[in-house]
């Protein structure tokens, strides 16, 4: 477009040593991380040579690494699940329905967006208290839900949206229920729309920090990211650097391979989108 | 894939019974929304409504509801001395973040705009730091800014250009500075997305006509890109804004308030009011008008990103 075709190859250079650059910059810091989890520091895990001594003690603090591992992946499945049902069924309606009171609710869904994690955790945290679910993991998946709702449904809802109306009639004359038709014709159509949501659900759970730090207080329910910030103050108050880069690996090797195996079709979500303005 | 005998069917339907069918699809179209309405109802409103009910009452942690006190966990607010230096803090913050988020998003996406290979594994690497979480970046810049083993310090002191090891955390103005390049490290790619969304959608043929005509890059950038980008801008910086306002986790984990409470904001006081001094009624209070200075925040930038839209 614009940049591309008026210059030559030469005058090019510029352009690929900035954006070169640039690319280092970006990568640095994530390279680094593991390469400081692996490399020797006195009084951690690993205190000759290169090795997995950090991520060693990762293992063993706490309630363990496969608990903190599992609590993380429960809380994150389960926040995609709910997040996805709820405004699969909700998108659709916004998208094809006209029922009293539309415009409202989807205004109100929209509106969470204004209201700040903290003005809802504290009441939550009462709520959730009084209703049994306190240091629950369905209890914070159901808040990071609540939370993903805004984009979630709007997503859903252009996504839906972007389908040709002829489609979903021909298989309504076909006899389809409207359930039917959402489910046989029109969801294969809105898969980059259920894979953006559904990713952007799982990136939210897995790595919110504020909920499960209020509505947990038992160690064993845990998630990594909570359990990785208590564990860089372990033995007399010397800050265990090593252990902390091995946790934020073990904490960003998923998303970051989710989000590289997602990427066609999360791009492509976005994209859909912006047709629409 | 339509019989034509159902079809003629369809359209033979008298009125009362076609009315009674779009009854039945209000009825549907409503069926379908009940989850939300659920959801919207008992993990939002419900904790609104309670929210603002806390705030009138003295609320201990493990206490709960003691009685009616308004308007004391309002007032206490107002002699919070942190209250007024994280006010001051997180607007520094936000300015800072959303000035250089905005910018930065901006050139990525005018940075990768082309079609290539190239370009495409670009847009990949900047959206990776997006994929990794905020506390786990945080975490991650915990590390990478102390002198234990931080990475950047070691090569200047080994060309003899500093003393001892950068002080990234050390002043005020350092923490908000490399709290700042943390969260725009983070964040750029995804800005770079929503405007790179937003550039796609400006027609090539604009900018052909207004090459023809002689324009300059930067003309054509002044005069057709920003114009043109405006809702996308807006809707950055709305989501950026509110983002910014409510900062958490990257001063909770990299600096902690430190150097003395100067690194403090506003949500890190409402956290502390409620779990550390167990005073849930002032929490309360205090969340809510965050919550109301954010919507009121929210509606002026609706009105004057809209209201600029229309010159």
């Amino acid at each position: 477009m614009m940049a591309g075709q008026k210059h030559s190859a030469l005058g090019r250079t510029p352009y690929y040593v900035l954006t070169g650059g640039l690319a280092i910059i970006f990568l640095f810091p994530l390279l680094w991380s593991f390469y400081a989890s692996i490399s020797p520091q006195a009084s951690t895990g690993q205190i000759d040579g290169f090795g997995f001594g950090n991520y060693k003690t990762m293992f063993d603090f706490g309630a363990g690494l496969p608990t903190v591992a599992a609590n993380s992946a429960v809380i994150s499945i389960l926040t995609v699940v709910i997040t996805l049902l709820i405004s699969t069924l909700g998108g659709y309606a916004f998208a094809r329905f006209r029922f009293w009171g539309k415009d409202a609710l989807f205004l109100l869904t929209l509106s969470i967006l204004m209201v700040p994690y903290a003005t809802l955790l504290i009441p939550l945290y009462v709520m959730l208290n009084a209703l049994g679910l306190s240091n629950s993991l369905v209890g914070v998946a159901l808040m990071i839900s609540m939370f993903q709702l805004p984009f979630a449904t709007y997503m859903m809802r252009i996504s839906f949206e972007a389908i040709p109306r002829e489609l979903e009639e021909s298989a309504h004359i076909d006899g389809c229920s409207t359930f039917g038709t959402l489910w046989r014709i029109m969801l294969p159509s809105v898969t980059p729309g259920l894979v953006t949501v559904g990713l952007f659900a799982f990136l939210a759970a897995w790595n919110d920090f504020f909920a499960p730090l209020i509505l947990l207080t038992d160690p064993l329910k845990q998630p990594l990211p909570v359990t990785v910030a208590n564990m860089r103050q372990q033995t007399m108050g010397v800050i265990n650097y090593g252990a902390t880069e091995a946790g934020v690996v073990i904490m960003s090797v998923p998303c970051i391979l989710l989000f590289l195996l997602l990427q066609r079709y999360y791009v492509r979500g976005f994209m859909s989108g912006a047709i629409k303005g | 894939m339509t019989s034509p005998s159902i079809s003629e069917a369809a359209a033979a339907q008298p009125p009362a019974r076609r009315f009674r069918a779009s009854l039945r699809r209000q009825l549907v179209g409503f069926a379908y929304t009940i989850p939300t309405l659920i959801f919207i109802l008992v993990f939002f409103l419900t904790p609104l409504v309670l929210v603002a009910k806390m705030s009138l009452s003295k609320y201990g942690l493990l206490t709960g509801d003691e009685g009616f006190n308004f308007p004391k966990n309002y007032v206490s607010i107002w002699r919070n001395q942190l209250f007024w230096p994280s006010v001051w803090f997180t607007v520094q913050y936000t300015v800072l973040v959303t000035v250089l988020l905005l910018g930065i998003g901006l050139g990525l996406a005018l940075l990768v705009q082309t079609v290539s290979r190239w370009s495409g594994v670009l847009r990949t690497v900047f959206l990776l730091p997006v994929s990794v979480g905020l506390a786990a970046a945080s975490l991650l810049a915990y590390g990478f800014y102390s002198p234990a083993i931080g990475p950047i310090s070691p090569p200047l002191e080994a060309l003899g250009l500093i003393d001892g090891p950068i002080p990234f955390l050390s002043s005020s103005f350092a923490a908000l500075l490399s709290t700042t390049f943390l969260v725009v490290w983070k964040f750029a790619g995804f800005y770079m997305l929503i405007l790179t969304v937003g550039l796609q959608g400006i027609p090539d043929d604009l900018y052909e006509a207004a090459a023809l005509d002689g324009a300059t890059p930067w003309k054509l950038f002044r005069h057709i890109t920003l114009p043109l980008l405006r809702p996308s801008l807006s809707l950055a910086t709305i989501l950026c804004v509110t983002g910014s306002l409510l900062a958490f986790d990257q001063f909770f984990i990299l600096t902690k308030g430190a150097p003395d409470n100067t690194t403090v904001t506003a949500v890190q006081v409402i956290y502390r009011e409620a779990f550390q001094r167990q005073n849930l009624g002032t929490a309360a209070a205090l969340s809510i008008i965050v919550l109301i200075v954010l919507v009121l925040i929210n509606l002026l930038q609706f009105r004057f990103l809209r209201g600029s839209e229309r010159d």
